[in-house]
C-alpha cells in the first residue's frame, strides 16, 4: 500500500509554520484568472449554444491531456501509448452500459477504475525501464490492446465499434439530448472534479517530489525520497484519469471505435499538451481547445490534407515554442510586468 | 497447410526487408541518440521516388535503387542540417514530437502528390516467377531480397570494420570527445552516418514496394516494425538488428499463415516481454 504524505495545515500551524508549508499553501490558493478560466468554459452554453458537442469533446480531450501532464508534465514519464488507459475506460463504460448497467456516474467511476487497476499493474514495468525503451514499452501496451479490440469483434466489435449503448439518464433527471446540453454539463463537472484532484495532487508534497524527481532523479534519490513507488503512484493516477475521460467519452457520444486505442490518438494527447503547454495545469485545456477548434476548422476547410498543416505546427511548437501556448503567453507577461514595475519606480 | 520450409524462405526474405530499412533506424538512435519516428517516410519517399521513375520516365528497375538511396539520402541531409541537428541535446519527447510532426506532414504530402492510393508497379520479368526445390516454393522477387539484404549486410560489416570511415564511426561512438580530440569531426561523421542510413531506408521501400506495398500511410503502417526491430535488437547494433528483423520475420508470417486471428498481436507482445527481460535490447551495449 502506497502512502501518500499529505501536509496537514492544522497540525503545522500548532507547530511553527514552517516555509515549505507556507510557500504550499501559497501556491494551492485560488488565483482570479482561474476562476474566470472556469467561470468563462462554465458560460459555454450562453456563448456558444450551437457547438456544445464540440465544447464537450475539447472538455473531455483536456481532462485526457490533463492525465498525460500529471505523467509527462509533473512526473517527466513520457508514454507514447497513453491512449492504452483512454481506451480501456472508454470500452469498459461502453460495455458496462451495454450489458445493463447503464447508470452514468458509476459507470463512469468503475471504468476509472479499472483503468487505474491496469496502470497499477503495468506500472511495475513502466518504473523499471527508462528512454526509449519506455517509449517502445508504452507504445507496445497500447498497441497490443489495441489489436485485441480489433480481433476480439465477439465482446468488441472489432472494427465497428462498440453499438447499441443506451446510457440512463444522468442522476436520473437529464437524458443525454442532441445538442449536447447534458454532456457538456456532465463533462465539465467530471472535468472540473479532475482538474481539482490534479490540482490538488501536483501542489502536495507528493507533487512536490514528483516534480523534484522530473527536474533531477538522482538528487531527489539521495534525499531519500522513493522514485519508484512515487513513479507507479503517479502513473496509476494518470491511468485512472484517463479512463475516466474515455469513459466520459462513450457515455456522451453512446458509441465507441477502435481509434480510441489508436497510435493516433497517443499522439493527439501529445500534441494537445505541448501545444498548450506541458507542466501546467491549464496547459492541458488550453492545448486541447486550440487543437479541436484549429483541427475542426482545418478539416472542414481542406479534408485531405489538414494533416500537413497538424504536423506542421506541431514541428513549430517543438522548435520554437518549448514552453506551448502558457509558457509563451507566461514570458510575455512577464516581460511586460517587470516593464510595468520598472516604470512604477521610476 | 503450409509447410515450414515456405515460412521459414518468406519470413526471410520479409526480415531481410525489414533489416535493410530499419538498419538506419538503429543507427540514428543507437549512435547518435535521437528518437527518429520519420524513419519510415525516407523508406516511404524511396519507394516514390522509385516508382514515379519506373512509371513515368521509363527508368528500369534495378537503376532506380540507386537513385531512391541518393535521393533519400539528400533530403535527409538537408532534413539534419534544418531541424534534426537542432534537438541532438534535447529529451527524446521533443525528438519524437517532431519527427511525428515529419511524419504527419510525410503523410499529407505524398496523399497529395501521388494520391490516396496503392502505387502500382510492374516488375521486370527476370525478376518474377517462381520455382520448386525440394518441396520449397521460391518466389525470385524474394530470393532478390534475400539476396539485397545479405549484400547490404556485408557492405556494413566491411564498411564499419575495414575502412577508414567505419574506424573513424567506432571512435566516434565509443567516445566522442576523444575523437573530437583527436581530430574526427564528430558532427560530420554521424550526419555521414545519418545519411547512409536513411538512404538504405529509401533503398529498402524500393525493393519492398513489391512486397509490402507503397501508400501515404505506409510510415504509421510500418514504423511500429521498425521500431521494434530496432529495440529488439538493441540500439545501434547492426547483428542485433539482422537476427531480430530476421525473427520478426518469420515470426509474422508464420503468425499470418497459422494463427491469422492473433493478427499482429504475437509480435507486439513479444517485443514487450523481450524489452521487459533486456530493456536495453538482445544485444545492446546499455
Amino acid at each position: 500500500m502506497v502512502s501518500l504524505p499529505v501536509a496537514s495545515p492544522q497540525a503545522s500551524d500548532a507547530a511553527r509554520p514552517s516555509r515549505a508549508v507556507t510557500r504550499l499553501e501559497r501556491r494551492s490558493r485560488w488565483r482570479w484568472h482561474e476562476i474566470l478560466f472556469w467561470l468563462s468554459v462554465a458560460s459555454c452554453p450562453l456563448i456558444v449554444p450551437d457547438d456544445l458537442v464540440l465544447a464537450s469533446q475539447v472538455l473531455i480531450a483536456g481532462l485526457f491531456a490533463l492525465s498525460l501532464d500529471l505523467l509527462l508534465g509533473y512526473g517527466g514519464i513520457v508514454s507514447l501509448g497513453h491512449a492504452a488507459f483512454f481506451g480501456v475506460g472508454a470500452y469498459a463504460a461502453g460495455l458496462l452500459a451495454r450489458h445493463g448497467w447503464g447508470e452514468p456516474v458509476s459507470g463512469l467511476l468503475l471504468s476509472g477504475a479499472l483503468a487505474g487497476l491496469l496502470g497499477f499493474a503495468l506500472s511495475f514495468i513502466i518504473v523499471r525501464v527508462r528512454g526509449i525503451a519506455l517509449l517502445m514499452v508504452t507504445l507496445g501496451v497500447s498497441l497490443v490492446l489495441h489489436e485485441a479490440a480489433v480481433k476480439g469483434y465477439a465482446v468488441t466489435g472489432g472494427d465497428d465499434g462498440l453499438q447499441g449503448i443506451a446510457v440512463d439518464p444522468l442522476l436520473g433527471m437529464f437524458p443525454m439530448d442532441m445538442w449536447g446540453r447534458t454532456a457538456f454539463g456532465y463533462s465539465l463537472a467530471v472535468a472540473f472534479a479532475g482538474f481539482l484532484l490534479a490540482r490538488r495532487l501536483v501542489s502536495s508534497p507528493f507533487g512536490l517530489a514528483l516534480q523534484g524527481m522530473r527536474e533531477n532523479g538522482r538528487r531527489m534519490a539521495a534525499i531519500g525520497a522513493p522514485l519508484r513507488r512515487h513513479s507507479a503512484l503517479i502513473y496509476t493516477v494518470s491511468a485512472a484519469l484517463a479512463g475516466v475521460a474515455g469513459a466520459l467519452l462513450t457515455q456522451t457520444t453512446e458509441f465507441v471505435s477502435v481509434e480510441v486505442l489508436g497510435f493516433q490518438r497517443s499522439a493527439e494527447v501529445l500534441i494537445m499538451l505541448i501545444l498548450g503547454g506541458a507542466g501546467h495545469l491549464y496547459g492541458a485545456f488550453i492545448g486541447a481547445a486550440v487543437f479541436m477548434i484549429v483541427r475542426d476548422q482545418l478539416a472542414a476547410a481542406n479534408p485531405e490534407y489538414w494533416f500537413f498543416w497538424l504536423g506542421l505546427m506541431l514541428v513549430l511548437v517543438v522548435l520554437f515554442a518549448r514552453g506551448g501556448i502558457i509558457g509563451g503567453v507566461g514570458t510575455i507577461a512577464y516581460g511586460l510586468g517587470a516593464r510595468f514595475r520598472k516604470g512604477g519606480t521610476r | 497447410m503450409v509447410s515450414l520450409g515456405n515460412v521459414l524462405f518468406n519470413g526471410l526474405a520479409y526480415g531481410m526487408l525489414l533489416f535493410v530499412i530499419s538498419v538506419g533506424l538503429s543507427v540514428t538512435m543507437g549512435l547518435m541518440g535521437f528518437a527518429n519516428l520519420a524513419h519510415g517516410a525516407f523508406a516511404m519517399l524511396g519507394g516514390y521516388v522509385a516508382t514515379t521513375l519506373m512509371n513515368k520516365a521509363g527508368v528500369p528497375f534495378l537503376l532506380t535503387l540507386p537513385v531512391a538511396f541518393v535521393a533519400v539520402a539528400a533530403v535527409s541531409f538537408v532534413l539534419e542540417r534544418v531541424l534534426y541537428r537542432r534537438l541532438y541535446r534535447a529529451g527524446e519527447l521533443d525528438q519524437v514530437l517532431l519527427t511525428i510532426g515529419l511524419v504527419f506532414m510525410a503523410v499529407a504530402g505524398a496523399t497529395y502528390v501521388w494520391g490516396p492510393g496503392q502505387q502500382p508497379v510492374r516488375m521486370p520479368d527476370y525478376l518474377t516467377g517462381q520455382w520448386t526445390v525440394a518441396g520449397i516454393d521460391i518466389g525470385v522477387y524474394r530470393l532478390f531480397l534475400i539476396l539485397v539484404g545479405i549484400a547490404v549486410t556485408a557492405a556494413l560489416v566491411l564498411g564499419i570494420e575495414r575502412t577508414r570511415f567505419g574506424a573513424m564511426i567506432r571512435a566516434a561512438v565509443d567516445n566522442p570527445r576523444m575523437a573530437q580530440g583527436c581530430g574526427i569531426n564528430v558532427n560530420r561523421v554521424f550526419s555521414l552516418t545519418f545519411m547512409a542510413g536513411s538512404g538504405l531506408a529509401g533503398l529498402g521501400g524500393a525493393v519492398g514496394i513489391n512486397l509490402i506495398g507503397l501508400d501515404p500511410g505506409f510510415p504509421v503502417k510500418f514504423m511500429v516494425y521498425f521500431l521494434i526491430v530496432v529495440a529488439v535488437g538493441g540500439l545501434g547494433s547492426i547483428k542485433g538488428s539482422l537476427i531480430a528483423a530476421l525473427l520478426l520475420g518469420v515470426f509474422d508470417v508464420g503468425g499470418k499463415y497459422y494463427v491469422p486471428e492473433a493478427g499482429a498481436f504475437i509480435i507486439y507482445a513479444v517485443m514487450v516481454s523481450l524489452l521487459l527481460w533486456r530493456p536495453a535490447g538482445l544485444f545492446g551495449r546499455r
